[in-house]
């Protein structure tokens, strides 16, 4: 292998989903000298798979305004969010729509040429009333859409792309502040140290934590891991989102856009069981609602199928036609993985593993926050992060579905504007102590020695499987005190046993299994964070049920929980606060 | 189920071989690549592909399967003649076992400039697009740049510097057709000549692999009517 190759950017942009793509563009249209670095080429990033859409209060076909979507997202946290990062982004909501339209994304269109939007969960008109359209579509390939026009944005403005670079740890000194990472080439092995002025983390969330999940492949939690070995905290991570639509068993993600367009779920008693648990907003309550709703229905046997194992989805009534329009995307999905054309018959669905609202916490301008002394959000010099790996928190306990392509769009862009404002008043790369680069650098190599004889020998997938039914058995949509210390012990186990674990490819070249190893490292950390959080919040909250405290208990728990390798649980205060309008205090959650 | 799979590590291996494999308990409905995962995790950690969304949305695995490209996360191992043969997409050059490069792939995609061209000052709202305008682009838009119609395709394998091939043509088209783009004439200038455009031998592998079921092929056609169109 030759020397390690040092590079220099004003900005490092880790992962190249739509957060990160975002930024870049808003960078690099600023002529800043802009690096991304991405595991898979930035168009395989698991954006693309956002189906339904991306809210802001355009009212092109129902009466809305950003105050009401305040408002919903507020409540859908359930009250967990904090309300100036809510403001701030309902407020630019409308603005990031119009840009990616400009982009070039291919809308879905009303007659008159505007931008279609649908109905989703958990959306009002008027602060709790009527059902709001505020969901900005393009079919149900949404994600796709956006995705693919950023990058080609990004094209245009001639980023500078590291595609199948694996960025595994970040250089930060001794005053805290962070100066790139090390990432190495996966196509040849190779290690880079790139130094940046200010470094973007925009790696999406670790929704393979869990056995059943609608989520791609590569969504490791690498940023959240990549934070955590930098003495960073991981936030709220006990908040995991259930999605009530994954394909029974299977995992596919089934768009919420289904029950927008008029689908709605039916028990094994052909019931439409929302009307039990949401008798106004039925199928349209907020995920975490609907998602209780399912493993309830199950729990007490009227499920569907031979083994009442899943209730069904019904959207045949909605015809063909609408269904080939607004839902061509699932409707192929169902076709290819159960041999159901939804247009014909019901689709079983089950509620699955599908969004990390917690995550590395930040302020609304990107910055990355931690306590110090009796500050509990101080920023950390040259450090950013934007999209699901972050925990701004707009999502608090519960993201509305919509929100998550609007949050990774508004703080791309806010966090790329600080950035841009930061590097007037910092102009030069700080210097680098090379004993902190060397060290991360020999930790990249600590997969590599292939003849460890050691006899207790661990295998990737092996720990993987283990981890991830752990995390479904222990951290699922019902929790309680026992499950979970059982759940802590047990991750504690497979964290102690991972550093046992050993490679039987030596290669240099597309080594993946190498890649896997560096994956399950920060699986493995947001695990930790993930079932230490649940464990200790002895309250019901969001997507976080409590069996043993069913209730809401925001005396205690109306605050955000922190967790790091060195200090363990943490907590801090809920922003209240919004940046001009009042406040919305915490009330019984109905819908 | 058998298996018998394309493997090369240049750092190894002096030239290309095949490994054969064999799984049990392959359930019914199983796709290509839940069993090429099984493979990997139980049996040889080594064999190495490209992954990601498991769906069919984001391309990264295309291969050879039984002769055909397609996307491994999509094609049912219900319907595979055995041994299964998967080669890696053909005609551009390989990493390591599946993986190959696809630099000149992206190369001819970048090249047809696939990003929106508007000249005038944008309006503080959207552009508008009727509907019908809108409709134009479906069977456009949705390529996943999995690239199984590229490598699919004898004018791209004989000429992949010079001819663009259908992905890159298809996301030319993609934008040609959208009423809100400016850079029509442009466009259809950037693809005149021999080769760019014209090697396309209406063959139409490109449509028969596709696996969202896209035209790249119809694509080059109302191209290629544009051009004459505009030539008279």
């Amino acid at each position: 292998m030759s020397a390690i190759e040092r590079r220099q950017f004003d900005t490092l942009i880790i992962g190249a989903g739509g957060g990160g793509l975002r930024a870049s563009l808003q960078l690099a249209e600023a002529d800043l000298n802009v690096a991304v670095v991405s595991k898979v080429f930035p168009t395989r990033s698991h954006t693309v798979a956002a189906q339904g859409g991306m809210n802001a209060a355009l009212a092109n076909v129902l009466p809305d305004n950003w105050h009401w979507h305040m408002f919903d997202t507020v409540k859908g946290s359930d009250y967990l969010g904090d309300q100036d990062a809510i403001e701030y982004m309902c407020r630019a909501a409308p603005k990031a729509v119009y840009e990616l339209e400009h982009f070039g994304v291919p809308f879905s269109r009303l007659d008159n040429g505007k931008i279609y939007q649908r109905a989703f969960g958990g959306q009002s008109q008027d602060f709790g009333g009527d059902q709001a359209a505020r969901t900005c579509a393009a079919a149900d390939r949404t994600g796709h859409a956006i995705l693919h026009s950023l990058y080609q944005q990004n094209i245009r403005a001639k980023t500078h792309f590291f595609d199948e670079y694996f960025a595994v740890d970040l250089l930060r000194d001794d005053d805290g502040h962070v100066l790139g990472a090390v990432v190495f080439n996966i196509q040849d092995g190779q290690i880079v140290v790139i130094e940046a002025k200010t470094t973007l983390i925009a790696t999406g969330g670790a929704g393979q934590l869990f056995k059943t999940t609608t989520n791609a492949l590569i969504n490791t939690g690498d940023g959240m891991g990549m934070a955590m070995r930098a003495g960073i905290p991981l936030q709220d991570m006990e908040f995991f989102q259930f999605h009530p639509t994954g394909i029974a068993g299977r995992g596919m993600l089934i768009t919420e856009g289904v029950r927008g367009e008029g689908g709605y779920l039916v028990n094994g008693d052909g019931e439409r069981l929302m009307e039990r648990y949401a008798p106004k907003a039925k199928d349209l309550a907020s995920r975490d609602v609907v998602s209780r709703a399912i493993a309830i229905e199950i729990r007490e046997g009227r499920g569907c199928g031979p083994n009442k194992d899943h209730v069904m989805l019904k959207l045949d009534h909605l015809g063909e036609e609408v269904i080939q329009k607004r839902l061509p995307g699932i409707r192929q999905t169902c076709i290819t993985f159960l041999g159901i054309d939804p247009a014909e018959a019901p689709v079983p669905v089950y509620p699955t593993a599908h969004y990390t609202m917690g995550g590395i916490p930040t302020n609304r301008y990107g910055q990355v926050v931690v306590p110090v002394k009796d500050t509990p959000e101080e920023p950390v010099q040259g450090l950013y992060a934007a999209g699901e790996c972050a925990c701004v928190s707009v999502h608090g306990g519960n993201r509305l579905g919509g929100n998550s392509l609007l949050d990774i769009l508004v703080f791309g862009r806010a966090a790329a504007n600080h950035i841009i404002d930061y590097l007037k008043e910092n102009k030069y790369h700080r210097v680098i102590d090379e004993d902190i680069v060397n060290k991360v650098v020999e930790k990249v190599k600590r997969f590599e020695r292939s003849n460890d004889t050691s006899a207790s020998k661990e295998t990737v997938a092996g720990l993987r499987g283990e981890l991830k039914q752990v995390m479904e058995d222990h951290c699922g949509v019902f929790r309680q005190k026992d499950i979970l210390q059982e759940g802590v012990e047990k991750v504690e186990q497979l964290v102690k046993r991972m550093v046992n674990v050993k490679i039987e490819d030596s290669s240099h070249t597309f080594n993946t299994a190498r890649v896997e190893a560096f994956e399950l490292e920060n699986l493995m950390a947001c695990a930790l964070a993930t079932i230490h959080s649940a464990h200790a919040r002895e309250e019901s909250r969001g997507a976080h049920s409590r069996e043993d405290f069913p209730e809401r208990d925001d005396k205690s728990w109306m605050r955000h929980s922190l967790y790091s390798f060195e200090n363990g649980l943490d907590y801090k205060p809920v922003r209240t606060k919004p940046l001009s309008v009042k406040s919305f205090p915490p009330k019984p959650r109905m819908y | 189920m058998k298996f018998n799979i394309y493997r090369y590590n240049p750092e190894a291996d002096k030239k290309p071989y095949v490994k054969e494999y064999e799984l049990d308990n392959v359930e019914p409905g199983t796709m290509l690549l839940a069993a090429l995962l099984r493979i990997k995790d139980e049996q040889d950690e080594t064999l190495s592909f490209r992954r990601s969304c498991g769906e069919g949305v984001c391309g990264s695995d295309g291969m050879n399967i039984n002769g055909v490209n397609g996307l491994a996360c999509i094609t049912s191992t219900d319907d595979l003649k055995q041994p299964v043969e998967i080669k890696p997409l053909p005609g551009l050059p390989v990493i390591r076992d599946l993986i190959i490069d696809m630099d000149q792939f992206y190369k001819q995609y970048r090249a047809v400039k696939p990003y929106l061209i508007v000249n005038d000052p944008m309006p503080e709202v959207e552009l508008k697009q009727t509907p019908e305008q809108r409709e134009q682009l479906d069977g456009l838009y949705e390529c996943v740049l999995c690239a199984c119609c590229s490598t699919a395709c004898p004018s791209f394998w004989w000429n992949p510097d010079k001819f663009l091939g259908p992905a890159a043509l298809l996301q030319a088209s993609r934008f040609i057709e959208d009423s809100r783009d400016q850079a029509f004439e442009k466009r259809l200038e950037n693809l005149e000549g021999p080769f760019k455009l014209f090697r396309c031998h209406t063959i139409m592998n490109c449509v028969q692999v596709c696996p969202k079921g896209l035209n790249p092929t119809k694509a080059i056609g109302k191209i290629k009517n544009k051009m004459v169109t505009r030539s008279l």
